[in-house]
């Protein structure tokens, strides 16, 4: 039936019953979403922690894999050749420049790989030296959040769900390691450890003492928030009605644990630890800024940093280059953090 | 209409929870302090009273969510006191939760949260039986199978009670603790829960404990009612002779809180305003527990506890003053 235009008729085909097969369709339309696709999707939509993490994934990925092509090596002081003399014209380059032999090469016609970043005061090529000191920053970071993960998990855990003696008693422990000024003790820490430490023979030494005292002390020290963030959600989640509910049924500690406790702080300890990274990345910097960080020559790029401060003025970049990437790593890493912390739990937000 | 033997028996149960106070002491909070009744075979006794006054610590220490502190709980003509027994009975007694939020697990689908008594008990021995249970649970409460696997979040508080209400379904039990189960849900709503409460008790003879803040809800399907004040219940009587002559002081007080629809009959209706708060069940008054709001109070009231005892058949009342009052 055709309508007048402007005509207030009915049109009475929108008025017939579904078919099953409408039905069906209408109740395919709005499929059922999980928790975790939810969150993907908020998180793909928010702008600045896709962008973060595309940087995040770009700087690990070309730090583990940059090394493997690139012709110099970390601590190859390209000046110094077995026998020869020292070819001081290799120190100090700025970005772009070349050594004398090399001059001679690009004179005779070859091809030679250019100092992106120029070298540095032993004529070591400062690119690769900063892809090095990226790498070591990660792993630091990552390692130590692990651990704070693990420490902080267990030991919250227990006092949450647990309760009463147990609890009190870690939590006096956690708020003495909160009192205690945090870079004092890191630095006490991997002084004493530094000493103390006899890696000398196990496969450890090859990482270096000082990052191991590193991460002990991060394990001591930071454990404290994580932990007291999962006590305090486990206390919350005990008292759910869901809970209680399970334990009518007559469920066992384990099932409550494995089916209610668990998936429901995952998402909690996915992301603080997420946010950990950053400061033990930041943390790790610092340290070796002051010189208590990896064993030279082994840079990281706090400890890049530190040894540009010699030439600052003749040589800024080398500074200004790690201090870059620093903030680009942290800065990305937090604002990843903050974004999966919007997307999968907002209560999370203060 | 239903079988006289009673189903449930509670006999001086008494819950104390142990309070800090101070950095080592602590001192017993007596949420429930001597509570007897007992409910009959297909019956439901509706709980009524203030929000604090220890009507959910009743109905979970029933099923010894709670460890009584004292005080016996029979089910069935068998008094309940091993680890045995309430494994057994835990599969004829279940509860509905208040909160229609955190009674059910927000990263689980609705067919595990009301398959998750199934699982427990492994009730079921194939998938599909135990889906095919979930799909008849879920007609039960009026939910469509379509929502078998979405989350809870995805509900509104009404159809997430119904969630609840299956899954308390889902052992097959007789006897069903609702605690305040409409009180966080719409008015409008609430009479349509109400009504499927008492449809599943009908189908599937089910005993209630139903437990509610006001009286208004409970009036409808209680045959009994019980008011309880400050841990002790102080009138027990047929909800019809309640409503029609209560003769505590408090449940006067509530019942005259009741809004009446017809206004000709609430301009008559002088209503009786209660005094104070509720005190602390920490610092509960010696005595009789509602001598501090009570206007009829003496010397008597604050020296000893009223006897509660039987006014008329069925009737029981804990005051000292029942007559005087109500002559
Ligand atoms: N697990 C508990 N620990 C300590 N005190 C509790 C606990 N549960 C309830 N209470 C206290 O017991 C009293 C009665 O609470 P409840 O039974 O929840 O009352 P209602 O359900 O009537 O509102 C309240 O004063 C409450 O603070
Ligand atoms: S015993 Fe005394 S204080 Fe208690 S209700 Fe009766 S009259 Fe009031
Ligand atoms: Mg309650």
């Amino acid at each position: 039936m055709k309508n007048k235009p402007f005509s207030m008729q009915v049109n009475l085909d929108d008025f017939i019953p579904a078919s099953p097969e409408d039905k069906e369709y209408l109740s395919k339309m709005r499929p059922s979403s999980t928790f975790f696709k939810d969150g993907v999707k908020r998180l793909l939509k928010n702008k600045v922690a896709a962008t973060s993490a595309f940087f995040i994934i770009v700087i690990t990925i070309s730090s583990i894999l940059i090394p493997f092509f690139w012709p110099y090596e970390y601590e190859e002081m390209l000046g110094v050749t077995q026998g020869g003399f020292v070819d001081s014209s290799y120190s100090n380059l700025k970005p772009f420049e070349y050594g004398e032999t090399e001059q001679q090469k690009i004179e005779n016609g070859e091809k030679v790989f250019p100092h992106i970043f120029g070298t540095d005061n032993h004529g070591r090529d400062y690119f690769i030296r900063v892809v090095y000191g990226t790498r070591i920053s990660l792993a630091v970071g990552f390692f130590a959040s692990i651990i704070v993960l693990l420490l902080g998990v267990t030991i919250g855990s227990v006092a949450g769900y647990f309760g009463e003696k147990i609890d009190l008693i870690i939590m006096r422990i956690v708020d003495i390691i909160y009192s205690l000024p945090d870079m004092l003790v890191i630095i006490l820490l991997s002084v004493v450890l530094k000493q103390t430490l006899n890696l000398e023979g196990t496969f450890l030494q090859a990482i270096g003492g000082n990052i191991i005292s590193m991460l002990i002390v991060f394990g001591l020290l930071y454990w404290v928030s994580m932990s007291r963030l999962i006590r305090g959600q486990i206390l919350s989640l005990r008292e759910q009605e869901y809970i209680l509910s399970a334990k009518a049924n007559g469920a066992k500690a384990s099932r409550i644990i494995r089916k209610h406790l668990i998936p429901n702080c995952i998402s909690v300890v996915i992301i603080s630890t997420c946010l950990q990274i950053p400061n033990a990345i930041f943390t790790e910097s610092f340290l070796s800024f002051m010189g208590l960080g990896v064993n030279a020559p082994m840079p990281s790029l706090g400890s890049l940093a530190s040894d540009a401060l010699n030439g600052i003025y003749s040589y800024p970049h080398r500074l200004v280059i790690p201090a870059i990437v620093i903030c680009l790593i942290v800065l990305s890493l937090n604002l990843f953090g903050d974004g999966l912390r919007d997307a999968f739990d907002p209560k999370l937000k203060h | 209409m239903h079988n006289k033997s009673p189903l449930i028996e509670v006999k001086n149960l008494k819950k104390y929870f142990d309070i800090n106070v101070g950095m080592f002491r602590s001192k017993p909070l007596k949420a429930v302090d001597g509570v007897s009744f007992s409910i009959n075979k297909g019956e439901t006794l509706g709980l009524v009273g203030e929000s604090g006054c220890g009507k959910t610590t009743v109905g979970r220490t029933i099923l010894h969510l709670y460890t009584p502190t004292d005080g016996e709980i029979w089910y069935n003509g068998k008094q309940i006191k091993n680890k045995t027994d309430i494994r057994e009975f835990r599969k004829k007694a279940t509860m509905v939760f208040q909160d229609p939020y955190s009674s059910l697990d927000p990263r689980m689908t609705v067919s595990d949260i009301i398959g998750e008594p199934l699982d427990i008990n492994k009730m079921y021995s194939s998938k599909k039986e135990r889906r095919e249970r979930i799909l008849e649970l879920m007609n039960h409460v009026g939910l469509n199978s379509e929502h078998a696997s979405r989350y809870a979040h995805e509900f509104s508080g009404g159809q997430r009670q119904r969630i609840g209400i299956a899954r308390s379904l889902a052992v097959n039990p007789d006897f069903i603790v609702c605690d305040e189960p409409v009180s966080a849900l719409d008015v409008s709503i609430q009479a349509q829960v109400i009504n499927m409460f008492e449809d599943l008790q009908q189908k599937l003879g089910l005993t209630y404990l139903f437990i509610a803040h006001d009286l208004l809800v409970v009036r409808h399907i209680s045959d009994r009612i019980a008011v309880m004040y400050l841990g002790k219940i102080v009138e027990l009587a047929d909800a019809a002779e309640i409503y029609e002559r209560p003769l505590h002081p408090y449940s006067k007080a509530l019942l005259s809180a009741v809004p009446v629809p017809d206004p000709k009959l609430a301009r008559t209706n002088n209503r009786i305003m209660l005094s104070g708060d509720i005190p602390s069940p920490l610092n509960a008054p010696s005595g009789c527990p509602f001598r501090t709001r009570c206007e009829y109070a003496t010397e008597q009231c604050a020296l000893e506890p009223p006897e509660f005892k039987q006014v008329s058949k069925g009737h029981f009342v804990a005051c000292h003053k029942v007559e005087e009052i109500n002559s």
